[in-house]
């Protein structure tokens, strides 16, 4: 009786290039290496050619990083503030644009690149742009110097809020940053570098080389990079961590994770209910701290399982350009395949795989919102990052068996809390070993907050005044 | 009823020990998902449709103390054709007067379809006796009253005397009974949310007032901010589904006060929409009260009709 029409957000306002070069030192230039498709992943047409940075133009961009990075740390802080705060603006001005290319080269709803990504993306610029000036009383010191050039490498789960969080803290502390996004998701980084020039950035404080796995490498190991910055797969970061390791090298590292979403029996349910959907479903799942098991007290599990099932059946999957949309598409063919094959295993090993009536579109990749039931602590599915719109579902009898479990697994990234106990809460908190802890809530970020990983969910923090230490000589 | 459920308010501490049993309501969570249903963009075919939906789910309301016959009669005649010059609008559900205008209502929509409702039990307040509050009631009943709006006993509620305030909604489900073959008045029981405060005094008053036999729960009286906000409804419609899924029996909500403009009553539909499904997406089911946002809903469904606003003065005021 009331169904929804389409909704869709126009693509006027974006203006893609057929192709895009790479930003060293102020100016876009073309590569050396060959080129890349970068597609839309709900229709996989083209949306532009991008250059693939080789090792050479790798060496020129931290030239020009190195070249930069003189006047920008002689720079006073309140200067370098002045500019960050510009960027902050513009991209609050330019933040439908900016939205609009994020989900059409990453495929995420235009609701959450709308409403989340880029409200959070201006907030981290505006932030460490109040710490610029401010760095003598951050607690590191009554004269911190900045480490010099950061090579930074991002993932394609959330192209320019990776690059904020990279960028904002690198630049606050004085340093000068070669940045290579991910390379099914480069436009928004690219369109990044020409905010940087509207905001006339000196020349090569911020340089952007487009490419894979091979111009990571290089930009990694450059040896005159002072500092490196990782967020991704725990299996590259532990080549990087390898290929750093003896160098001097400042690394931080954020990794995967398989978080668990803790759900007691006097939990608010059907905000429970909404934190396991937000946990898990958002961004498709392509989050690294995202709640892919649920953990529910077997007392209320039949319950709570009806609750969410009867939830999944409202989610709205589709176009993600349609202001409606909950569930957008999966980034790429590569990251569909390893969803199914993981999912395919589970229920291989036993474990009940339930998704709701859920028609998917022909052409894009796309995955349906899949919970399985009946997992157990050694099901591959329990303990590997599956990376996707699937959760595995856990039960537990007592708050010590909750604890035991959630921190049964080589990640630790984030955990999630739900009592309306306060105690409880304070309780689990101490012994949850997850840099991250939500009560009643899930997938909450705040610039102000440091964010990162125990064990194998890497090292550092990002984010709050501890995200200023990674880039500080300390 | 279930029989597990028969034995609830057999006591005060039976009660108590129910609705405190019920899940917490966390306000931040409640708060969120409200606002981000809010997000919805309702456009086109779907928003001529909801604007009809909507006119088709108003208590057009008048609660003044200057209420006059000839106030009643016109908003009557408002109500069966809310616009002159356009026949395809449909009528509103039901008309709210207070107990005294009654019968000017009935008499003025005799045979049109369109409901009376009556608020009773010394509303706004509820501050009287049970026998004074009993009275109100079948007063409006007797003149005609197809539906009774009640206002609990706030005062007896958060005292936590919940066994006064479910007694009192059963003697006035009583009190709507007719004899004969005339049907009973049907009961909407108003929490008046803005005085209860906390979501989970939300829920557990919703919950008391369909054991009691509410037919529907209403957020408000119109006399108090806030009234109907998104997150109070959102509330109580999560409220009407369990209770569904409990019991077996289907109570309605409805939103009054605060409710003023199209966009407002479309996220209301949305909160229905997207929390109990289309099986409440009917008059019988939801309604909204309200006494400005009829017009707001016309102009809007002009609009979407010739693509153009006309002036406040091509409506009529009542």
């Amino acid at each position: 009786m009331f169904e929804y029409a389409p909704a869709p957000e126009s693509r006027d306002v974006v203006d893609i290039k057929p192709s895009y070069g790479l930003f060293i030192g102020g100016e876009f230039a073309d590569g050396t290496g060959t080129s890349l498709k970068t597609v839309n992943p709900a229709s996989e047409e083209v949306l532009a050619e991008v250059a693939v940075a080789s090792a050479d133009d790798v060496d020129r961009a931290v030239r020009a990083a190195r070249e930069a990075f003189g006047t920008w740390s002689a720079m006073p802080g309140s200067e370098r503030a002045k500019y960050l705060f510009r960027i902050a603006r513009i991209i609050q001005e330019r933040s439908r644009e900016l939205a609009v290319l994020e989900t059409l080269d990453n495929g995420k709803p235009i609701r959450e690149s709308r409403d989340v990504d880029l409200p959070l993306v201006a907030a981290h610029f505006f932030y460490y742009a109040g710490w610029a000036d401010k760095l003598r009383h951050a607690g590191y010191g009554a004269d911190p110097r900045p480490l010099g050039v950061a090579g930074q490498v991002i993932p394609w789960n959330f192209p320019l809020l990776m690059l904020a969080w990279k960028i904002a803290p690198a630049l606050a502390a004085g340093n000068t940053v070669v940045l290579k996004p991910a390379e099914t998701t480069p436009l928004t980084a690219l369109l990044f570098a020409e905010i940087c020039r509207q905001a006339d950035l000196p020349p090569g404080v911020v340089n952007i080389v487009t490419g894979a796995g091979e111009t990571g490498a290089a930009l990694v190991n450059h040896p005159d990079v002072n500092k490196v910055a990782f967020t991704g797969s725990t299996e590259v970061g532990r080549l990087i961590a390898r290929s750093v390791a003896g160098t001097g090298k400042k690394v931080t590292l954020e990794l995967g994770g398989k978080a668990a979403n803790i759900v007691f029996d006097d939990a608010a349910l059907d905000q429970a209910v909404e934190g396991i959907v937000n946990g898990i479903f958002f961004n498709q799942g392509h989050v690294c701290c995202a709640g892919s098991r649920l953990l529910v007290q077997e007392s209320i599990a039949e319950e709570l399982l009806d609750a969410l099932k009867r939830r999944l059946g409202t989610l709205r999957l589709g176009d993600p350009l349609d202001k409606n949309t909950d569930i957008g598409a999966i980034n790429s063919a590569a990251q569909l395949a390893k969803i199914r094959e993981l999912s395919d295993l589970g229920e291989a090993e036993g474990a009940e795989r339930w998704s709701p009536v859920c028609p998917l579109p022909d052409k894009g990749f796309w995955f349906p919102p899949t919970i399985f039931t009946g997992v157990a602590q050694s099901h591959r599915i329990a303990r590997e990052e599956v990376f996707g719109p699937v959760l595995s579902v856990l039960t537990f009898r007592t708050p010590a068996e909750a604890v035991e479990k959630a921190n049964n697994t080589p990640f630790g990234l984030s955990a999630g809390v739900w009592t309306e106990k306060g105690s409880r809460i304070l309780w689990m908190a101490d012994r949850l070993r997850a840099g991250v802890v939500w009560a009643n809530t899930f997938n909450k970020f705040d610039p102000t907050s440091p964010f990162g990983g125990y064990k194998e969910s890497g090292y550092g923090r990002e984010g709050g005044r501890h995200g200023l230490e990674a880039y500080l000589d300390v | 009823m279930t029989t597990s459920l028969a034995d609830v308010a057999a006591s005060n501490v039976t009660l108590r020990a129910f609705l405190h049993g019920l899940p917490g309501v966390d306000r931040v969570g409640a708060d969120q998902r409200a606002a981000m249903l809010g997000t919805r963009s309702i456009k086109t075919t779907a928003k001529a449709e909801a604007i009809d939906l909507a006119i088709r789910m108003v208590d057009l309301t008048t609660l003044e103390g200057a209420d006059t016959p000839g106030k009643v009669r016109a908003m009557c005649a408002k109500a069966v054709r809310p616009d002159p010059g356009d026949p395809t609008v449909p009528k509103v559900a039901a008309v709210c007067v207070y107990p005294d205008l009654v019968a000017q209502a009935v008499g003025a929509l005799g045979g049109s379809g369109v409901k009376v409702a009556s608020v009773a039990t010394a509303f706004p307040s509820g501050r009287s006796s049970l026998d004074v509050k009993v009275a109100d009631t079948a007063f409006a009943v007797a003149a005609g009253a197809d539906e009774i709006d009640m206002v609990i006993d706030r005062g007896a509620f958060l005292a936590g005397d919940y066994l006064k305030v479910f007694e009192e909604i059963s003697a006035i489900k009583t009190a709507c009974g007719r004899a004969g073959d005339r049907q009973d008045a049907h009961l909407k029981v108003i929490l008046e949310t803005g005085e209860l405060s906390t979501y989970d005094n939300i829920r557990r008053a919703s919950w008391l007032a369909m054991l009691a036999g509410a037919d529907f729960i209403k957020t408000s009286t119109g006399k108090v901010q806030p009234a109907a906000t998104p997150p109070v409804t959102l509330v109580m419609l999560e409220a009407v589904r369990d209770f569904l899924a409990a019991t077996g029996r289907k109570v309605g909500v409805k939103p009054a006060g605060g409710i003023r403009t199209t966009k407002d009553a479309v996220k209301m539909l949305v909160l229905v929409n997207e929390t109990v499904g289309e099986g409440w997406l009917s008059p019988d089911w939801f309604r909204l009260g309200a006494s400005t946002l009829l017009n707001d809903l016309l102009m809007q469904r002009q609009k979407m009709a010739t693509g153009r606003y006309a002036g406040p003065d091509y409506f009529t005021l009542d």
